[in-house]
């Protein structure tokens, strides 16, 4: 077992070797331009991309015409939320999205925002759950995209999309799922679920860093983008710029890969973060933040009540874990994904989340929960509020000092 | 974001966590922070009857650095009079465990806890608490 332990899946996962080695050719003998199409050069590396692209396609039951290749997710969240924006605005204005949608949502609506659109930020469930019913009444004859995430980031529930896309085309708009998290680690169906486009990123599922891919549905209905790069016109005219062939052909192994193998690990994954979580909410005041139902088989995000998590953090140093704790941030704001659940400031202040991986084994998980445990036990006998909450003292009636 | 040594020390063997009798007129008091907002201090000091501090305690809910600075106020009170105590600043602190700017404020909790704890002390022996100058933050 190495140390530090690696528990931070959801923020990148480590590349798998199978996936590196398919890269490797590309960076030196195969190193053609793509978009060279008059020699052997050029040809090879094209042939590289065109096998990726299906291998993309096949994870999510897309046809290869539909995917376009971006530097990542964030990326492909704008190109899809402004450049449907642009396009259709002259069929309406109107966009809805969530409160614990990723940045690269949030921010690519306010830019939409200040282009004169409207966007309704839906407020989400205790647990974080879309209500289809405030869905529907929040569509308008001028909705033309709803924007929601497969699954979640910070807590990993995973939404209602098929239901969320037959809400969005009934009134005739757009579905479009970030599924940066989703995708390589469940089924996902752009067919089954009703997505008209879809965003990923190859670093998420053990693949490279700096690559991803946008889905963009050509059939029932053929759905147009506006490019938001200009230049050369690769990408069928949606995205410019000289392709990351290496990048593409790792995003495309590690597709491959988690087609074959996601189904399996989902059970070990699932079943190693239940012995997780049931572990360590033997705690007591320890949570378990989100739905837990509909959720990722490889997130737990846990409230330790009484002790601040960068603290934490910090007490367990040989694990690499984060925290809805903002205590780095300049602003001292605790996540807003826990918030927008209902959480009080100091329960957000007091997450952590574990994501486990491919490469988690359940030695690590064993050896996690002890960490977890010593320190969580350690900084409560330090915590002042622990100690008041002991006494019977309710915290609320305390007049705090604003800081 | 790296912990400076000091910052690490402090943290992994935290000097004078515990608690001091609140009821006893010789302990003084000082509990600043919100738990919302991720840092809360008690910070306690037992003075004798020449106005030596003799005994510091604290417990902190908060980051490492709050818990450093907090640490480091003690073993700091520990011997200094109660005036001497007043003069502490929130910037030695900084020096001391080479804060970062975005932990600025927890030196500043720690410096209002261990004023907070003075005019405890002060009120519950009939004098009156030292008006405080309002503080960095």
């Amino acid at each position: 077992m190495n140390i530090p332990i690696y528990l931070d899946n959801n923020a990148t996962t480590p590349m798998d070797p199978r996936v590196l080695e398919a890269m490797l050719p590309y960076f030196n003998e195969k190193f053609g331009n793509a978009a060279s199409r008059n020699h052997p050069f050029g040809w090879v590396a094209e042939e590289g991309v065109d096998y990726a692209r299906e291998q993309v396609a096949k994870l999510i039951g897309a046809s290869e015409k539909e995917i376009i290749f971006t530097s990542g997710a964030t990326e492909s969240d704008n190109l899809a939320i402004k450049g449907v924006f642009e396009m259709y605005k002259e069929k309406g204005n109107h966009i809805i999205t969530a409160v614990t949608e990723h940045k690269a949502v949030l921010d690519a609506c306010k830019h939409v925002e200040k282009l004169g659109g409207k966007v309704t930020y839906l407020a989400v469930k205790e647990d974080g759950l879309v209500d289809l019913e405030v869905l529907e009444a929040a569509m308008t004859p001028e909705t033309i995209l709803v924007s929601i995430m497969y699954g979640n980031n910070e807590i990993g529930v995973i939404q209602p999309v098929k239901e969320i896309a037959a809400i969005a085309h009934k009134y005739g708009a757009l579905f479009m799922t970030d599924a940066t998290q989703a995708v390589g680690k469940i089924s996902v169906d752009v067919n089954r679920d009703g997505i008209d486009l879809l965003a990923l990123s190859a670093h998420k599922m053990y693949g490279p860093k700096g690559v991803g891919a946008l889905y963009v549905r050509r059939k029932g209905p053929r759905v147009k983008v506006t490019a938001q790069m200009d230049g050369g016109g690769h990408e069928r005219g949606m995205r410019s710029g000289t392709l990351n062939v290496p990048g593409i052909v790792g995003l495309g192994k590690a597709c491959e890969i988690a087609g074959a193998e996601m189904a399996s690990e989902a059970i070990r994954l699932s079943a190693l973060r239940d012995k997780l979580e049931s572990a360590l909410t033997v705690l007591e005041e320890s949570y378990v933040n989100g739905n837990v139902e509909h959720r990722l088989p490889h997130v737990a995000n846990i409230s330790f009540k009484y002790v601040e998590g960068e603290g934490l953090m910090m007490a367990m140093k040989d694990l690499a874990v984060s925290s809805g704790s903002a205590c780095t941030s300049a602003s001292l704001e605790p996540s807003y994904v826990l918030k927008s659940l209902g959480l009080s400031d100091d329960l957000a202040h007091s997450s952590i989340r574990f994501g486990l991986g491919r490469f988690t084994t359940e030695e690590e998980v064993d050896y996690a929960v002890e960490v977890t445990k010593t320190a969580v036990t350690n900084l409560r006998n330090m915590s002042p509020l622990w100690e008041m909450f002991k006494e019977g003292i309710d915290l609320d009636s305390i007049e705090w000092a604003e800081h | 974001m790296a912990y400076s040594d000091k910052v690490i020390d402090h943290y992994t063997n935290p000097r004078n966590v515990g608690t001091l009798d609140k009821s006893s007129h010789k302990v003084g008091t000082g509990l600043v922070g919100a738990p919302e907002c991720g840092d809360v201090m008690r910070l306690q000091i037992q003075v004798d009857d020449n106005n030596i501090i003799t005994d510091a305690k604290f417990k902190t809910f908060g980051c490492g650095s709050a818990i450093a600075s907090s640490s480091l106020a003690t073993e700091w009170l520990k011997g200094k009079s109660v005036d001497d105590a007043m003069k502490i600043d929130n910037m030695d602190i900084v020096e001391e465990l080479a804060l970062p700017p975005v932990k600025i404020h927890c030196s500043v909790l720690a410096e209002d806890a261990i004023k907070a704890a003075i005019n405890d002390f002060r009120v519950k022996n009939g004098m009156e608490p030292i008006a405080l100058e309002k503080s960095h933050h």
